[in-house]
């Protein structure tokens, strides 16, 4: 038996982090936003899971391109939070779940996906400011920690095609979990962005649309694209779409309801979203 | 060989993937924005800019593009923009002043550039 509630996937834009510390959830250029959230909370308080699969890119928190994992599984007691450079408060540690790391680790490794174990590892803004979004007033985070970082930075990246099936993949880990713990599957960051370059600012509303219309009930669609064409489509760093496609993975075959979804532009330079698939 | 898998692909206009030739070209660079992570490093780069520039070996064309400001030079030069965000941060600037930066737009035209994209009703 498994414990999967369900999946959980946010943007996860630095900018929110600063409009969280300055309380600006009622702004007008930030309400549209924050109003994603309160049914993401009320599902999650009537689902109260006890642990959280993640999958999230690191933005040179953790790691740098002198070591630069494709795919990296936590497997900490816990996981700090730090000082990015530019001003980011630094966020409450979070607690590991290291048996069930490792039982990941074990079941990918046999699975043949020869995935980077971390036994300590910072986690950045791309983890922090979902959980601060998911459980703003709580005094330590409720939920274990399982990271699974994707390279979203140093081309090659791995194809959207292997990051399903690496999802894929924790999933049956997951089904195979002797626990009466009930998880949570996160993916965070995107949607359509790109910070760098002439073509800065670069948002396109058809292709994240598309990915929030398919993510749920027809998940290959959303890698039939090369990396180049996320690329061209979503913005260099609208690549973070990787992330949800993995978490989205994770679920498996279960039937899926979108329980809430939420879509605004423009929160800083990106197209933001949030969404919840709630197993049913 | 990456040469070979990169004159495969099609360019994106306005866009550098940042592959295996850019990590190379950009090493020093983005390993002193790495450095920024630290309070410490932060101060010492604001004391003496170029000092701290050449403590980390950048490249005269690094070194150019760090002490004019140039983001897109830093982007030719192997800067990713991950870690260019920690540099800029020094400086004060968030990434819409980079994205403003970058257009040659002020920064209220790249703002209101992103808030044109908005099609569904929220905050204009």
């Amino acid at each position: 038996m498994t414990g999967i509630v369900g999946g959980y996937f946010t943007s996860h834009v630095p900018a929110i982090g600063g409009a969280i510390a300055k309380g600006l959830q009622s702004d007008p250029y930030w309400k549209p936003f924050f109003d994603g959230f309160p049914p993401i909370r009320k599902w999650l308080n009537e689902e109260k899971p006890d642990v959280a699969v993640v999958f999230y890119n690191d933005h040179g928190l953790n790691f740098f391109l002198d070591k630069m994992p494709t795919f990296a599984v936590g497997a900490a007691h816990e996981y700090h939070s730090a000082d990015e450079g530019w001003g980011l408060p630094v966020y409450k540690t979070f607690t590991g779940d290291p048996a069930l790391s490792w039982h990941i680790i074990e079941s990918l490794v046999a699975d043949e996906f020869d995935i980077t174990t971390c036994q300590k590892m910072f986690v950045d803004h791309a983890m922090a400011i979902p959980f601060e979004l998911a459980w703003p007033d709580a005094e330590a985070w409720p939920v274990k920690l399982v990271p699974i970082a994707i390279n979203t930075v140093q081309h090659p990246l791995p194809s959207a095609k292997r990051c399903l099936a690496l999802g894929r993949a924790v999933g049956r880990a997951l089904e195979s979990w002797d626990s009466d713990d009930k998880i949570v599957v996160m993916g965070t960051g995107g949607l359509s962005h790109q910070l760098d370059g002439e073509r800065a600012g670069f948002i396109n509303a058809d292709y994240d649309r598309f990915c929030l219309d398919n993510l749920m009930d027809d998940p290959e669609a959303l890698v039939n694209d090369s990396i180049a064409g996320i690329v061209e489509k979503a913005g260099t760093q609208g690549v973070e779409i990787l992330n949800w496609i993995a978490a989205r993975g994770a679920l498996g075959e279960r039937p899926l309801a979108k329980r809430t979804e939420n879509y605004h532009i423009p929160i800083s330079n990106t197209a933001a979203a949030s969404l919840v698939l709630e197993a049913v | 060989m990456s040469a070979t898998l990169n004159q495969e692909r099609q360019p994106i206009e306005g866009t550098t993937l940042f592959d295996g030739d850019m990590a190379q070209r950009g090493f020093a660079l983005n390993a002193m924005c790495y450095s920024f992570n630290d309070a410490e490093n932060r101060e010492e780069f604001r004391r003496d800019e170029a000092a701290y520039c050449r403590k980390y070996h950048l490249t005269p064309e690094q070194m150019q593009a760090v002490a004019a400001r140039n983001v897109l030079g830093m982007i030719a030069a192997g800067g990713n923009v991950y870690y260019l965000a920690k540099l800029a941060g020094i400086w004060g600037l968030n990434v819409q002043d980079l994205g403003a930066a970058q257009t040659g737009m002020s920064v209220d035209a790249f703002k209101a550039k992103l808030l044109s994209y908005n099609e569904y009703g929220g905050a204009a």
